[in-house]
């Protein structure tokens, strides 16, 4: 076979793939229809496909859904932030310091070991049911991940290239800027991209606990008031902004590392 | 040794060096003492284990001596440029971008930065690359650019630590020749650390040996072959006499 109708096999085979997947929602969707329409259950336990549907279109008329939804989306969005942002601080201090490292990794670790979820309680009766528990809880969840990666990350940078720079004479800073950074920026990604997901995770275990606002209060409402409908729709905007985040990550991560060869070769 | 030289660059004075390693230290050099001329090109050559890349690494700074000491003619640190023997191109640079590097750390700005690296993806014949990423080069490529980057900023010295060790024969041999002729249009103070007696002899004017750790100077052979140099120059009588008086130092 020669190269080019290899080449029109390979893209045939990508655009099945792609409607591959198409299909196989539609099939689950038809497939959940089809269980609601026959599987004599009631609406409150299996609601159908368009039950959630109008449901849907009425809490967005209403507003509702654009509040609560705002409401986590602000929580998740200011969690990943602040632990972000303390992840790499802290990330970058203890890949330099091994001192520093070895004082600091048992409490690391213990803090891996309590269950979030079984600690978000004790964070919303401390600092209340508003935004801030929730800010902590997501930037506690995002924090781990993206601290073990940042510093991985800059370990990871091979010691020839910091015997260039200083051949160089680069100062401290430029290292950081034209060696540090860039070179733990892949490891730094895949960090980020776990705690872009858990970041969701987080603020709906905070919600669910206690608030006033936001996607798991509304399950929680809805739940209350055998609104099944509505529970699904909640549910549903939670995966949909999981997802977003995600692909806002892999977007910059595409952005940001061009110069990887399993990118550009997508 | 020389004790004429008219206009040494470099001093080195009894360079010593012991690094700890638990069991009364690893001694890698012992007394290293020799010149170097402005615009000469040395070439360090020695058995592995010979300290040899130890002695580069102090004389760029990397690491300091136990004891001795080295001065250079302008009584201050010179201008370095490095080629290690892997080209250690960062890969998130392109080819070009990759040769700015000691610009942009001096603080040019980009745009002018650009024009000199140009100049010098001409010399290394690298035209055609400029925006290609380091993953798409062979070996020879990649150390190109490793030599254009350590050339760009001007430096005062060129050292070279076993720069085509990694590279296949052939490519070895190609790169021999475009390294001494990048030489012949710069005309740089060089030092270079190699294992290869034909090396040495093919690019340098005076050869330092080693002796086995620690290491010491046994042999300065000044390599009175004319230049240019050219391929046939290896197959000389010459070339042979100068090669088995290194093999019989090295021993």
């Amino acid at each position: 076979m020669d190269s080019n109708s290899l080449l029109k096999l390979r893209q045939t085979y990508n655009r099945t793939r792609r409607w591959l997947g198409l299909v196989s929602l539609a099939a689950g969707l038809l497939a959940w229809w089809l269980a609601a329409l026959y599987g004599g259950l009631p609406a409150f336990i299996l609601p159908s496909p368009s039950d959630v549907w109008t449901r849907f279109l009425r809490a967005l008329v209403s507003g509702e859904l654009a509040r609560h939804t705002g409401a986590t989306l602000l929580e998740v969005l200011l969690g990943l932030f602040f632990g972000t942002t303390f992840a790499i601080i802290l990330g970058y201090i203890l890949a330099k310091s091994r001192v520093l490292e070895q004082i600091l990794s048992p409490y690391l670790v213990a803090s891996q070991a309590v269950p979030l979820v079984a600690i978000a309680p004790l964070l919303v009766l401390w600092f209340g049911p508003g935004i801030f528990s929730k800010i902590l809880i997501v930037g506690l969840i995002v924090f781990f991940p993206v601290l073990v990666n940042t510093v991985f990350g800059i370990r990871a940078v091979p010691p020839a290239y910091y015997d260039l720079m200083r051949s160089l004479r680069a100062s401290r800073r430029q290292i950081l800027h034209h060696l540090e950074i860039p070179a733990a920026l892949p490891i730094f990604f895949g960090g980020l991209r776990i705690g872009a997901t858990l970041s969701v995770i987080g603020a709906v275990v905070g919600e669910l606990v206690g608030a006033n606002t936001g996607l798991g209060v509304l399950i929680n409402i809805s739940r209350g008031t055998f609104d099944t409908p509505m529970v699904f729709v909640a549910v549903f905007t939670l995966i949909v902004l999981a997802l977003c985040l995600y692909g806002i990550v892999a977007w910059m991560e595409r952005k940001f590392l061009i110069w990887q060869e399993h990118i550009s070769n997508n | 040794m020389p004790a004429s030289s008219p206009n040494p660059i470099l001093v080195a004075d009894k360079l010593t060096i012991t690094f700890p390693d638990g069991n009364g230290g690893l001694h890698a050099l012992n007394d290293v003492s020799f010149h170097v001329q402005v615009r000469e090109f040395v070439a360090v050559l020695g058995p592995s284990g010979s300290g040899k890349s130890t002695l580069l690494r102090i004389i760029a700074g990397l690491i300091a001596p136990t004891h001795g000491n080295y001065t250079f003619a302008s009584g201050q640190s010179p201008r370095i440029g490095m080629v290690f023997q892997q080209a250690n191109l960062m890969p998130w640079r392109t080819v070009i971008q990759n040769i700015m590097l000691p610009l942009e750390l001096q603080g040019m700005n980009a745009a002018e930065a650009r024009t000199h690296a140009q100049d010098l993806i001409e010399l290394v014949g690298l035209q055609g690359f400029e925006d290609n990423w380091p993953r798409d080069l062979s070996g020879g490529m990649a150390q190109r650019v490793a030599i254009a980057r350590a050339l760009i900023h001007d430096p005062d010295l060129l050292l070279l630590d076993e720069p085509f060790g990694s590279l296949d024969a052939l490519t070895r041999e190609r790169m021999w020749m475009e390294l001494s002729r990048i030489w012949q249009a710069r005309r740089k103070t060089v030092i270079m650390v190699t294992h290869s007696i034909e090396e040495a002899l093919f690019l340098s004017d005076r050869v330092l040996v080693l002796t086995q750790r620690p290491g010491n100077v046994k042999l300065d052979l000044k390599v009175d072959l004319p230049r240019p140099r050219k391929d046939e120059m290896r197959y000389t009588a010459h070339f042979g006499k100068l090669a088995g008086k290194l093999k019989d130092a090295i021993g």
